[in-house]
């Protein structure tokens, strides 16, 4: 059977003491998000410059590809272009093997995800270090991230603890983060010292000037990009903006939208190679350029990755990165993966309550729970729903569409709750299996009316 | 075709009309009476730790101290003594050795408590990452409000790398616990000079 | 002034006291209130599952028993959002467009048209307000605790006018319940888990009645609170602004 949201959500949720945990600490995060927006009195008009300028890079998005490529050739700078997942793990795979490199870092990048670059590259028994904190810790336990800020988020103290026992040879029993991190940092400091190749991810990248932006607190992007010989960094093409200025509206909103920090500790400009390095930059669409063709949710490109909308959706906190299956989890991959694969994400769009929260913390005001909505129509009329919710649907619509029709129904639903309850408290009524069903009265409001209705009046 | 093409000509193919770009509206955005104080506030609460001195004199007499005590010290400020210029072409095998790091930052930034670094001003790329210790000096008048006019004050393409550090490195991947001293440096003081 | 009411479908079936006292209210303020009698569902279950194409029979009922009137007034947000945004009927482009404009939440009726300044209603019992998304951050009835903007609630300013009443915020003050339509049977674990901790939040507070402008939303929170044996109540806004204990 298909894994879907709902069935891996019910899993998460049965350790019910580790989804309160895990609703806590995120609400933690938007709360400490809210209070750096609030210190900020120009926060609205911030999110609307930054919205403005997304709309108006997407409407000029060919030209600023290639002024960006233009000036980080003249950088020096190399710049692959990648259609596909395929293709960009292709790319870096022909650099490792031209320079025989054994040794490879990388930091944060969401794409390399997307692209599922670390499987692709074991194939070939070449092996990537992750080397920021949260990353290392899911690789060694052999799982994808489940948040794309704090990868280890669905991860308590003493799971790492023992995680880094078991590969560090840390103190059996000792979870006190400061250790942890402490073996962590001489751990990777290795890594770096020795690597011979850094793959980092991109932040944003500016057309004016072909040089790009990552933001990491670590200083894992950093410890790599500047050590290795070689450094590659990926971009979904969407990454672009179109001036260094820019960068300041930006630069303001991301870390203080994804953590509350009022900037991340580095925030690194990178221009050109350092002599004698060699730096390269893989451009890539992977549906991107599709999704740019759907008016409706082409906006969902505007996406800076801060994971405000993960951390307030009251969905995401109470079913886990996991549950929804794919590389960019919460709102924003439920508006992103349909357009990858429909399909196999046809449960995602409707992971959601709609309740609108992630639309309001997103920083570049993308419309994300009306976007989950439209999906749903998209992925109704394309045949990836249920079965049995289009038979419901379809019986649904015939009955409320003929008032008389829907009037007799209610009646007699009402009447048999009453004489039989047992007809819907039972097994097979789901809401029924934590819920209780209400109680039904013996009269509509209508009936009622009908009878009272007048008197009211006078 | 080539990839190349390929892409942006579906891009062409399928991007919205032109749009205007926003005009930034300096005066909408927020300014500090004491820019000084509010950059001090903002970096001690992000773990960093700001020094007010009158001049370098202070910083000096401990820079000789540090040097004097045996630890690897690079120093990147002219003002301050004789500058390594050794580490420029130094390996990281040989950087991870040191203990401390002084360097001259362009401007501070008053409303998120960081600094501009210019890799003229770091000597190499990797030194503020790569030492346990930072010490950075700016000059109190550099101090702007927001990122708005920082971005106006620096050119990111002079040079081939520059970067904003604000505090030391940190993680809270473990239960969103901070702590200080992830991969970069452990500890960061800013001493801002009158 | 002619006001309709639109009173939901489950509303009708299953809280006919909640149309009841929306209906005594409006009146007891001078409204001249009709109920179109051959009125159904707004098509909202059918929208939100993905099927806004099957909703058409709806689209054309609510047209058909809703032109005419000055003012469209119903105790729920959230049929109120789905007309206001996504009623469609091609035959009659005016009167949808004069419908969508005309409809209103009952609570933003009374402050927003009928500027209601008092109301004659004692309520004295501690009460908890749930404010339902699709209100808030649909029909802006409330501020929203994400946004920078200037603080402000409709339902509590007029829940402040009832005597008596010892009103309370839980902690998250505008956190999803969880219901979210057919999501309350497709996703059961996240929707339960979700309404058991708004009744957590409110059990905090030692409420007696848990209300809200949206029954969808109380009716989900009363079946958590039945099940667990709580004596905590459900009651909608409007019998809270109609009482006069």
């Amino acid at each position: 059977m298909k894994t879907t949201h709902s069935k891996l959500a019910e899993k998460f949720i049965a350790d019910e003491p580790r989804t309160d945990w895990h609703d806590e600490t995120l609400w933690f995060v938007r709360e400490k998000r809210d209070k750096a927006a609030h210190g900020l009195p120009e926060w609205e008009q911030l999110r609307e410059w930054a919205s403005q300028i997304k709309n108006h890079t997407l409407s000029n998005l060919s030209d600023y590809l290639k002024e960006f490529e233009e000036k980080a050739k003249a950088n020096g700078i190399i710049v692959h272009w990648a259609e596909n997942g395929a293709e960009h793990n292709k790319i870096i795979h022909g650099i490792i093997q031209r320079h025989k490199i054994q040794k490879i870092v990388k930091s944060k990048s969401m794409l390399t995800e997307e692209c599922h670059l670390n499987e692709y590259l074991q194939q070939y028994n070449i092996e990537v270090v992750d080397t920021d904190l949260g990353e290392r810790i899911v690789q060694f336990r052999k799982e994808p991230p489940s948040h794309i800020v704090l990868p280890a988020i669905h991860l308590k103290k003493e799971d790492v603890s023992a995680t880094f026992h078991e590969h560090l040879g840390t103190e059996k029993g000792n979870n006190d983060p400061q250790y942890l991190t402490e073996a962590a940092r001489q751990h990777l400091r290795d890594k770096f010292v020795q690597s011979e190749l850094a793959i980092t991810g991109v932040n944003f990248a500016v057309a004016e000037t072909g040089g790009f932006v990552v933001c990491t607190n670590e200083g894992n992007a950093d410890m790599g990009a500047h050590t290795a010989a070689i450094h590659i960094a990926c971009m979904g093409f969407e990454k672009i903006i179109p001036k260094a200025e820019h960068l300041g509206v930006f630069l303001r909103l991301l870390a203080r939208s994804a953590t509350g920090q009022p900037i991340t500790t580095y925030s690194s400009h990178f221009q050109k190679p350092r002599p004698g390095q060699e730096m390269h930059i893989v451009i890539v669409d992977n549906g991107r350029s599709k999704q740019l063709s759907r008016e409706d949710f082409r906006n969902s490109l505007k996406c800076i990755r801060c994971a405000a909308c993960f951390n307030t959706c009251p969905v995401y906190r109470r079913s886990g990165g996991h549950s929804y299956h794919t590389a960019v989890a919460g709102p924003i991959g439920s508006i992103l993966n349909p357009n990858l694969d429909m399909k196999a994400n046809a449960d995602l769009p409707f992971a959601s309550t709609l309740c609108g929260s992630c639309t309001n913390v997103c920083p570049v005001k993308i419309n994300i729970h009306e976007q989950l909505w439209k999906w749903r129509q998209v992925i109704a009329a394309e045949g990836y729903t249920d079965a049995t919710k289009k038979i419901g649907m379809n019986a649904m619509a015939f009955l409320f569409s003929k008032p008389s029709l829907y009037r007799f129904a209610g009646k007699w639903g009402r009447w048999m709750m009453r004489i039989f309850p047992f007809v819907t408290n039972n097994k097979l009524n789901i809401w029924y299996k934590q819920r209780e069903m209400p109680e039904s009265p013996k009269e509509s409001f209508r009936d009622w009316y009908l009878k009272n209705g007048k008197i009211n009046r006078n | 075709m080539s990839a190349r093409e390929n892409i942006l000509n579906a891009i062409a193919t399928n991007q919205p009309s032109l749009v205007p770009l926003p005009v930034i509206e300096r005066n909408a955005v927020i300014d500090y009476e004491d820019r000084y104080a509010q950059f001090k506030t903002v970096l001690e609460s992000i773990g960093g730790k700001v020094k007010l001195i009158q001049n370098l004199t202070e910083l000096k007499k401990q820079f000789i101290a540090d040097k004097a005590s045996g630890n690897f010290v690079i120093n990147a400020v002219a003002d301050l003594g004789e500058l390594d210029n050794q580490v420029a072409s130094m390996q990281a095998s040989d950087m991870e050795k040191v203990e401390k790091t002084y360097i001259k930052a362009t401007l501070g930034v008053a409303e998120n408590g960081a600094v501009w670094v210019y890799e003229s001003q770091m000597q190499n790329r990797l030194l503020p990452f790569i030492c346990q210790h930072l010490i950075i000096v700016i000059d109190k008048k550099d101090i702007v409000a927001t990122m708005h006019q920082a971005y106006e004050s620096i050119d990111v393409a002079k040079e081939g790398f520059g970067a904003f550090i604000a505090g030391p490195s940190k993680t809270a991947d473990i239960e969103q616990s901070l702590v200080i001293g992830a991969h970069g440096a452990r500890s960061a003081t800013v001493y801002v000079v009158e | 002034m002619k006001v309709a009411l639109f009173i939901p479908c489950y509303i009708d079936q299953f809280y006919p006291q909640v149309g009841i006292a929306t209906l005594q209210l409006l009146e007891k303020l001078g409204c001249d209130v009709s109920f179109p009698l051959e009125q159904s569902c707004c098509g909202q279950p059918m929208a939100n599952s993905g099927f806004a194409s099957l909703s058409k029979g709806c689209d054309i009922n609510f047209v058909k028993n809703f032109s005419g009137f000055d003012y469209i007034v119903a105790p729920s947000g959230s049929c109120v959002l789905h007309i206001k945004e996504h009623l469609k009927a091609e035959l009659h482009l005016e009167e949808v467009s004069r419908i969508r404009n005309n409809i209103y939440e009952l609570s933003e009726f009374l402050t927003d048209v009928l500027k209601v300044k008092k109301l004659n209603a004692r309520f004295p019992f501690k009460v908890g307000l749930h404010n339902s998304c699709h209100g808030q951050r649909g029909l802006h009835l409330s501020s929203m605790t994400e946004t920078m903007l200037p603080a402000f609630s409709k339902p509590e300013q007029l829940l402040n006018m009832v005597k008596d009443i010892q009103l309370s915020n839980p902690k998250r003050n505008d956190e999803c319940c969880g219901f979210g339509g057919t999501f309350c049977v497709f996703e059961e674990a996240v929707s339960v888990k979700m309404g058991k901790d708004r009744v957590e939040e409110h059990d905090a507070n030692s409420v007696d009645y848990i209300t809200g402008g949206d029954t969808s939303c109380l009716m989900h929170l009363e079946g958590i609170l039945k099940r667990q044996g709580s004596k905590v109540k459900i009651i909608h806004i409007a019998e809270i602004l109609n009482s006069s204990l």
